[in-house]
């Protein structure tokens, strides 16, 4: 199948599960209180346009300030790990356990120690998502192929030059996989926390329309949430392939 | 006084492994070599050559024994090392030309002025040396989309650009046809007569070791030792027609016979 076809039935299927879902409730009469239809949804979100976008940019906001400071603790600590063999066989054991522990449960101690708002959701989604990228990029670091590392070694270089030309290029694929990862599990960390714990935020405006049984706009929160999830993965993606598409030789 | 002693190894023994598994590479070994010279190590497969080379290049510790470069212990006065690598070893994320120009941005004293002189002299510097080797229409291809042959140029390359004092080259030619290989037997012999490094070659080919060296040193199959050390004196430079001389050929039969004998697997009837 070419590229283009492939699209063009990647398109297909959305429109089409859309479709489904639409004539689905239509013949089977769901009521809008169960499951609304995308048309009810999409209605709701244009009713609700101007309510729903202050919530919007504010889970945009948590979201990206907790990302932005994951990333730069994860790649600082990834690059600390995965620089010592020592470190990385000492801490990996440690940064896999951490990283099975579901961070939502943390939620609440935040709120312990922060109150509610806005500083528990920017915590979870920063604590989310630093161990996936720790994880990648101290194994892209730990796993450099000997040779190339002897390439720089024949020249003298320090370690720091080694890390630099060479341990860091050779991560960048494992870490802009991560961030992938990454920015979704942060969307995931603070809607969470909005939904436990604050009054602003698209996951406590779905808690709030919930409870007064306003279906279609938890779903117009819902397809928010999913709009600006898919775009900020969309964008890591053409990143990661600007500055890792040399690892990806083997697609093109 | 040191000039005769440039790289000393002396009673070198490298073994790979530990405890049980341990390995002999390399026997007790002495090996001297001149400031200037141009020695060539050949052997059976597996004899421990590329551990020759990576143990003067300080990749490797002996076992026991020492090393010495200039007549000073290891490490004391480094000197500024090339080395063209058996797996051509190119960083898959930088271009060709970024490769080349890899050294001048590590070693002193190109370093120092790396950020100013890297899109000028540095550029014309690896261009120069890409054209000699004919792969100037390639610097800014990704290493992989050359060949294997334009791998290994683009890796003699890297180990010239910063004009090191020692020159290490792990079968370099061993991916090329033979016309392309003649060509860049020429192209190191002048570059050589040029800067007069020292060089250390590790070749299975015998009539590109008779070609280009002064001294051939034969080893032993596994653990290697040296049990040959030959002084090859065809008169410099030397063009491809001394490879049909009679001479030639008799001293290309010689090394064969002796490592024929050395690599105890291998049948006379195969060779
Ligand atoms: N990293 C290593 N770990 C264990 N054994 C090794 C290692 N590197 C080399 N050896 C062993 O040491 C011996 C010598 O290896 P070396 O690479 O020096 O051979 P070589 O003479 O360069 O062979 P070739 O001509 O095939 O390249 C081999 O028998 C090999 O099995
Ligand atoms: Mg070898």
């Amino acid at each position: 199948m070419n590229a283009r076809t492939q699209k063009f039935a990647s398109t297909g299927l959305i429109v089409g599960v859309f479709v489904f879902w639409e004539l689905f409730c239509l013949a089977a009469g769901i009521s809008e209180l169960v499951l609304p239809r995308p048309t009810q949804i999409v209605a709701a979100f244009l009713e609700y346009a101007h309510a729903i976008w202050p919530h919007a940019w504010q889970t945009l906001y948590t979201t990206m300030v907790g990302f932005f400071f994951g990333v730069l603790i994860g790649l600082s600590l990834g690059v600390l790990i995965g620089s010592s063999k020592l470190a990385y066989d000492t801490a990996y054991p440690l940064l896999v356990g951490i990283s099975s522990i579901p961070k939502v449960a943390v939620v609440p101690i935040f709120v312990l120690w922060f109150g509610a708002g806005t500083v528990p959701a920017i915590l979870t989604a920063m604590i989310i998502c630093i161990f996936p990228i720790v994880v990648n990029v101290s194994t892209g670091i730990a796993t450099v192929e000997p040779e190339l590392e002897d390439v720089m070694r024949s020249l003298k270089a320090s370690k720091a030059e080694i890390l630099w030309n060479v341990g860091l290029p050779r991560s960048m694929p494992y870490f802009f996989a991560s961030l992938k990862v990454a920015i979704t599990l942060s969307f995931v960390g603070s809607v969470i926390a909005e939904t436990v714990a604050s009054n602003k935020g698209v996951g406590n405006m779905m808690m709030i329309a919930s409870s007064s049984f306003n279906v279609p706009l938890v779903f117009a929160g819902l397809m928010v949430l999913a709009a600006m999830g898919i775009s900020l993965y969309a964008i890591f993606a053409v990143l990661e392939r600007r500055m890792a598409g040399w690892a990806m030789r083997k697609h093109n | 006084m040191s000039d005769d002693r440039f790289v000393h190894l002396e009673k070198v023994s490298v073994a790979y492994g530990q405890g049980a598994e341990q390995t002999l590479a390399l026997c007790p070994t002495d090996l001297m070599i001149g400031k200037g010279d141009f020695v060539a190590l050949v052997g059976p497969s597996g004899c421990g050559k590329s551990t020759i080379l990576k143990l003067v290049s300080e990749l490797l510790q002996p076992s026991s024994g020492n090393i010495f470069f200039g007549g000073r212990e290891i490490g004391a006065k480094p000197i500024r090392v090339g080395m063209a690598f058996q797996s051509a070893s190119l960083l898959p994320w930088m271009s060709v030309r970024d490769n080349v120009r890899l050294p001048l941005k590590i070693v002193p004293p190109f370093k120092a002025s790396f950020r100013e002189k890297k899109d000028a002299e540095y550029k014309d510097r690896v261009d120069d040396l890409l054209e000699q080797v004919g792969l100037l229409d390639f610097a800014d291809k990704s290493p992989w989309q050359l060949s294997g042959g334009m791998m290994q140029r683009a890796n003699l390359c890297r180990a010239l650009i910063h004009d090191p004092d020692l020159l290490l080259l792990d079968e370099p030619f061993g991916a090329l046809d033979q016309f392309t290989r003649e060509e860049l037997w020429q192209t190191l012999q002048t570059l050589w007569l040029d800067r007069k490094s020292t060089v250390i070659l590790v070749t299975h080919d015998l009539r590109e070791a008779a070609y280009l060296a002064n001294r051939i040193c034969v080893m032993s199959a596994r653990p290697g030792r040296i049990i040959e050390d030959r002084t090859i004196n065809f008169p410099r430079p030397r063009s491809i027609d001394v490879t049909f001389e009679p001479e030639f050929g008799a001293l290309v039969q010689e090394l064969r016979a002796l490592i024929v004998h050395a690599a105890p697997g291998v049948q006379e009837a195969a060779a």
